[in-house]
C-alpha cells in the first residue's frame, strides 16, 4: 500500500542499529574508554555536568561517548537520567571562600591576598596547532609548589569593607527549584541564577556579549574568577549536624559593575554573579554579565529594551534541551496541518482568481 | 514486558501525583491551563513529552493504549511512543480506535466517535492560544484572567479583511463553556466540532511549556467566529481514494513524477476498517496509484 | 499504635494508585457519577474512599487540613507515615478532609486567584450516604443532568458563582466517591423537600 507506510517500527530499529555502528566507527581504531573521556575531554565533561545539572564526571563521560560528542545530546541524556533519581535532601550552601583554588584571578587589582594564580588556562597559549599531540600526547610534568594554606578571601569583600560595593546580605530563604516547580514570572534572582547556571553556554555567551556591545551595557569588571574544589556538606537529621559528603569543582565569577548612587545615597559599585559546575569560565563570566543585566529593575535602572534585560525572554529560551527539542520537532510529520493550509491557500487563490491567471499563462 | 529498571509507566510516584493533581484541577476548570512541573523525559521536548506525561499519570495495567500521529498509528513517532509504554507500563496496545481505552494523539481526533469509556490525550506544542499575538506569558496570563480576548478577535477579523476568510486552518482557537479561549492543539479545524459534547474525557499535555488542560465529557466548546463569517470545518473536497469515505479528513499524497494526487483518509484505522468491510475508493480503478 | 500507622497503605503503590486515580478522575470529570475506589485501609474515622484518595494525591508537597473528627492522632500518624503531607489550617490547605459540618466555613479556604484559579483547596467530604438523588447537577462533564445527594445546595451555588475561582469537592462514603467541581450548576429538584438527611 502506497499510503499507509507500514514498518515504522522496523525503520526505527534499523536506524538505531546503524547509529550504534556509526558511533563505534572504524573497528580497527581502539575504542574510547569512559576514563579517557573523563580525563582528556574534561572541559566537555564539565559542560555536560553544568548544563545537565548533575555532578557526575563518569556519567557525563558516558553520555559524551553515547552521543558521539554531540554535547547537547549528552546534556539531554544526563537530564533525562537525573530526573529519575530519588532526592534525599539538599546540601548546605557551599562555601566558595574556602575553595581550594586551582585558578584565581582578579582584573580589578594588580595583586591581592591569596595572589593571582593563573592555573591551567588557555589564556596565554598561542593558538597554534600542536602537531606533537598528533604524534603522541605525552607531556612533561608541570612545575609545582606547596599550596599556601588558608582561605582565599573574595575580592568583593575588600570593596565591601569600604562600602564601595552594594551589600549582598546573607539570606537563608530556601531557593525555588525550577526542576520541581513550573517556571513562573516574575522570577526572583535565586531562580534566575538557577536557570542561568544550567543555561546553554552559547546562548548565555551571546547575551553577555550583547551587553558589552551596548544592549544594556553594565560596565563589568571581573572582580574575581576562581576555579577549584569545594566541600559539599549535608545536614543529617539523625546526627544533628552537617557532614561532608564529597567535593565538587566549581567556577565562580564575581563582577564589579556600573556604580549607582543618588543625592541621598553615595555611589556604590554593583554586582553580577556566576557559579557553574566544573571548569567553565566562559560560562561563569557570561552568567555574571547576564545576571547583572537582569537586575535592572531592582537597581532602579532603565529598561532599554535589550534582550539581556528581559527576564521572560532570557529564561524561557536559555535551556538548550527545551530549545533543541522544539526546534527539531519540526522534522516530525506535519502533513495534516500542511494539508489544511494547502486547502485554505487553494481556496483563497481560487477566490482571488489566481488559478485562472496561472492557467492562462500555461 | 515491563522494564523493571523503571517504575510502572516510567514516572516516579511523586511526579505522577503532581500531574494527577494538575489533571483534576484542569477538569474542574475546563479550558484553563494548569501549570505543572513537567519533567525531563527520555524523548525530546516537542515530541510529545506533555502527552506522554499525562498518559503515564493515567494509565493502569488494564488499559489498552493507542497512539496516533497525523491520524496514523504507524508514523515513526507514534510507533516510538507506543513502544515506550509497552516497555515501561506493559500495557496492551492496539490500532483499533474502538478497542482502545486511552488514545494519545498528535494533530488529529479519530473519525470514529469516542465513547464514555475512552480517554483522549493530546500532545500540545504551544498551549497558549494567545501566544502568537502576545509572546509574553505574564501578559497572556493576565488576558485570560480578565477574559480579555479582544486581540484574538481583531486578529481573526484582520484575516477576513485581508483574505475574505479567517486564515487559520489548524490549531483553530475555541471558547470553552463561555469562559476560556483554548488552543485545541494543532488539529485541523475539520476536527474542531468533535471537541464539544464529546463522550470521552479529553486531556491536553504540553511538556516543554509546562501546562495541562482538560475538557470533561459533554463540555461546550465553540470555535471562534463572527456572525457574518461563521466557522467552517473544511477538508479537501474529495473522497478517500482507498475506502471511498466522504466524511473523513483527507491527506493528499503525491503519487508520481507528474504530480498525480491521491487523497486518502488521514485516520488509518478508519480507512482500514472501512476497506475490511468491503468499501472501495476510486483509486482502485487505477491500479498504479495503490501499488 | 505505630504498627497501625505503618499498615493500611498501598501494597503495590504504582498500580493501586493508578486504579484509584482513575476513579477520582472519572468522578471529577463526570460530576455526580458515583465511582468505586479501594486500595487504602486508613484508621477510623476515615473511610476507605477518603483514605485512598489521600494516598493517591497527597505527599510532602500538599498541606492537608484535618477537620473535626478527622483530626485524630491515628489519622495524623497514618498520614505522616504514608504521605509525609504537612498538616495545616484551612487557609493554607491544598486538601481538607472531614464531615461537612466540621469543614465549615467554606470561606476559610483558598479559592485560587484570577491568574491561578487552580490554587484552591479540594475538600474531601465524608458523607453518611452517597446516592444519585436529591440535587440536580448540570454543566461540564454531565450529559444533560445528573443527581447527587449533596449535604446542601446553597453553598455549591455560591461556589459556582465564583467560577473560574472556587473550591472542588470529593464526597466519600465507604468505598465509593463522587465529585463536584466548581463548574457544576446545582439546583434543587422540583417538588422535593430540603434533604436534611443529606448532611448527617
Amino acid at each position: 500500500m502506497y499510503v499507509a507506510v507500514k514498518g515504522g517500527e522496523q525503520a526505527i530499529e534499523s536506524a538505531h542499529a546503524w547509529l550504534a555502528e556509526e558511533r563505534r566507527g572504524d573497528l580497527n581504531i581502539a575504542e574510547l574508554s569512559i576514563a579517557q573521556i573523563r580525563e582528556q575531554l574534561k572541559l566537555a565533561v564539565d559542560r555536560v555536568m553544568a548544563e545537565g545539572s548533575l555532578y557526575d564526571p563518569d556519567l557525563a563521560a558516558l553520555a559524551i561517548k553515547q552521543s558521539r560528542g554531540d554535547l547537547i545530546e549528552a546534556i539531554f541524556l544526563i537530564r533525562a537520567y537525573r530526573t529519575t533519581l530519588p532526592r534525599f535532601g539538599a546540601s548546605e550552601p557551599v562555601d566558595t571562600g574556602a575553595m581550594a583554588c586551582d585558578r584565581r584571578i582578579s582584573a580589578t587589582f594588580k595583586d591581592l591576598p591569596g595572589g593571582q594564580v593563573l592555573g591551567p588556562t588557555f589564556d596565554y597559549t598561542h593558538r597554534l596547532l600542536d602537531f606533537k599531540l598528533a604524534a603522541d600526547g605525552e607531556t612533561p610534568d608541570a612545575p609545582s609548589r606547596e599550596s599556601v594554606p588558608g582561605d582565599v578571601p573574595h575580592v568583593t569583600e575588600f570593596l565591601n569593607r569600604e562600602g564601595l560595593i552594594e551589600e549582598a546580605p546573607h539570606d537563608d530563604t530556601p531557593p525555588p527549584d525550577l526542576t520541581r516547580e513550573p517556571l513562573e514570572m516574575p522570577a526572583d534572582r535565586a531562580l534566575r541564577l538557577q536557570a542561568l547556571t544550567r543555561a546553554d553556554e552559547g546562548f548565555t555567551l551571546g547575551l553577555a556579549y550583547s551587553t558589552q556591545r551596548g544592549y544594556a551595557r553594565n560596565h563589568a569588571f571581573v572582580g574575581e574568577l576562581r576555579i577549584g574544589k569545594v566541600a559539599v556538606e549535608m545536614d543529617i537529621p539523625e546526627l544533628g549536624f552537617a557532614i561532608e559528603i564529597g567535593e565538587v569543582t566549581l567556577t565562580e565569577c564575581e563582577t564589579v559593575n556600573q556604580f549607582k548612587g543618588s543625592k541621598t545615597e553615595p555611589p556604590q559599585f554593583t554586582r553580577g554573579y556566576g557559579l557553574v559546575f566544573g571548569q567553565s569560565e566562559r560560562k561563569a563570566i557570561s552568567m555574571a554579565l547576564v545576571d547583572r543585566a537582569l537586575r535592572w529593575e531592582e537597581l532602579g535602572e532603565d529598561n532599554v529594551g535589550a534582550p539581556a534585560q528581559d527576564t521572560e525572554f532570557v529564561l524561557y529560551h536559555a535551556d538548550n534541551i527545551q530549545a533543541t527539542g522544539f526546534l527539531e520537532h519540526i522534522k516530525l510529520p506535519h502533513y495534516v496541518d500542511f494539508q489544511s493550509e494547502l486547502e485554505l491557500v487553494r481556496k483563497l487563490r481560487r477566490e482571488a482568481g489566481a488559478d485562472q491567471v496561472q492557467e492562462a499563462a500555461e | 514486558m515491563t522494564d523493571q529498571a523503571y517504575n510502572f509507566a516510567y514516572l516516579d510516584e511523586q511526579t505522577k501525583r503532581m500531574i494527577r493533581r494538575a489533571i483534576l484541577k484542569g477538569l474542574a476548570i475546563p479550558g484553563y491551563q494548569v501549570p505543572f512541573a513537567s519533567r525531563e523525559m527520555p524523548m525530546p521536548y516537542g515530541w510529545g513529552t506533555g502527552g506522554v506525561q499525562v498518559s503515564a499519570a493515567i494509565l493502569t495495567p488494564d488499559d489498552t493504549f493507542k497512539v496516533i500521529d497525523q491520524g496514523a498509528d504507524d508514523t515513526t513517532n507514534a510507533v516510538s511512543i507506543r513502544s515506550f509504554f509497552e516497555r515501561t507500563a506493559g500495557v496492551a496496545t492496539t490500532t483499533a480506535t474502538s478497542a482502545a481505552s486511552v488514545i494519545q494523539t498528535r494533530h488529529r481526533i479519530p473519525e470514529e466517535p469516542l465513547t464514555e469509556d475512552q480517554i483522549l490525550v493530546y500532545q500540545v506544542p504551544i498551549p497558549e492560544p494567545l501566544r502568537f499575538l502576545e509572546p509574553r506569558e505574564s501578559e497572556t496570563r493576565k488576558m485570560h484572567s480578565l477574559e480579555e480576548y479582544g486581540l484574538m478577535h481583531v486578529k481573526l477579523y484582520e484575516d477576513i479583511s485581508r483574505h475574505g476568510h479567517i486564515a487559520t486552518s489548524y490549531a483553530y482557537p475555541v471558547k470553552v463553556e463561555e469562559r476560556y479561549v483554548m488552543d485545541p492543539s494543532p488539529i485541523p479545524k475539520f476536527d474542531n466540532p468533535k471537541l464539544g459534547d464529546m463522550a470521552a474525557i479529553q486531556l491536553f499535555g504540553a511538556g516543554r511549556e509546562q501546562r495541562i488542560y482538560a475538557l470533561p465529557p459533554y463540555t461546550q466548546v465553540v470555535s471562534l467566529d463572527f456572525e457574518d463569517h461563521p466557522f467552517e470545518a473544511t477538508k479537501a473536497d474529495q473522497v478517500c481514494g482507498l475506502c471511498g469515505a466522504t466524511d473523513s479528513y483527507l491527506d493528499e499524497v503525491i503519487v508520481d513524477d507528474a504530480g498525480g494526487r491521491l487523497f486518502c483518509c488521514s485516520d488509518t484505522d478508519y480507512c482500514t476498517a472501512r476497506r475490511a468491510q468491503g468499501h472501495q475508493g476510486p483509486a482502485f480503478l487505477d491500479s498504479e496509484a495503490v501499488a | 499504635m505505630l504498627a497501625d500507622a505503618l499498615a493500611g497503605g498501598f501494597d503495590t503503590p504504582a498500580t493501586q494508585s493508578a486504579h484509584a486515580f482513575r476513579s477520582v478522575m472519572e468522578a471529577m470529570a463526570r460530576p455526580g457519577a458515583i465511582q468505586g475506589i479501594q486500595g487504602g485501609a486508613p484508621p477510623a474515622p476515615l473511610s476507605v474512599a477518603a483514605g485512598t484518595v489521600l494516598l493517591t494525591l497527597c505527599d510532602t508537597d500538599t498541606p492537608i487540613y484535618l477537620a473535626g473528627k478527622a483530626d485524630h492522632s491515628d489519622v495524623r500518624a497514618w498520614l505522616a507515615f504514608h504521605t509525609g503531607a504537612p498538616l495545616t489550617g484551612p487557609s493554607h490547605a491544598m486538601f481538607a478532609i472531614g464531615d461537612w459540618d466540621a469543614l465549615m466555613p467554606l470561606s476559610s479556604y483558598p479559592i485560587g486567584t484570577s491568574e491561578y484559579p487552580d490554587r484552591s483547596t479540594t475538600l474531601i467530604v465524608e458523607c453518611a450516604e452517597l446516592e444519585a438523588n436529591g440535587t440536580t447537577l448540570r454543566g461540564p462533564g454531565i450529559n444533560s443532568k445528573a443527581m447527587l445527594s449533596l449535604p446542601e445546595t446553597r453553598a455549591f451555588q455560591d461556589n459556582r458563582a465564583l467560577f473560574p475561582l472556587g473550591l472542588d469537592f470529593i464526597f466519600t462514603c465507604g468505598d465509593r466517591l463522587a465529585a463536584l467541581p466548581r463548574s457544576t450548576v446545582v439546583s434543587r429538584s422540583h417538588g422535593e423537600a430540603a434533604p436534611a438527611q443529606g448532611a448527617f
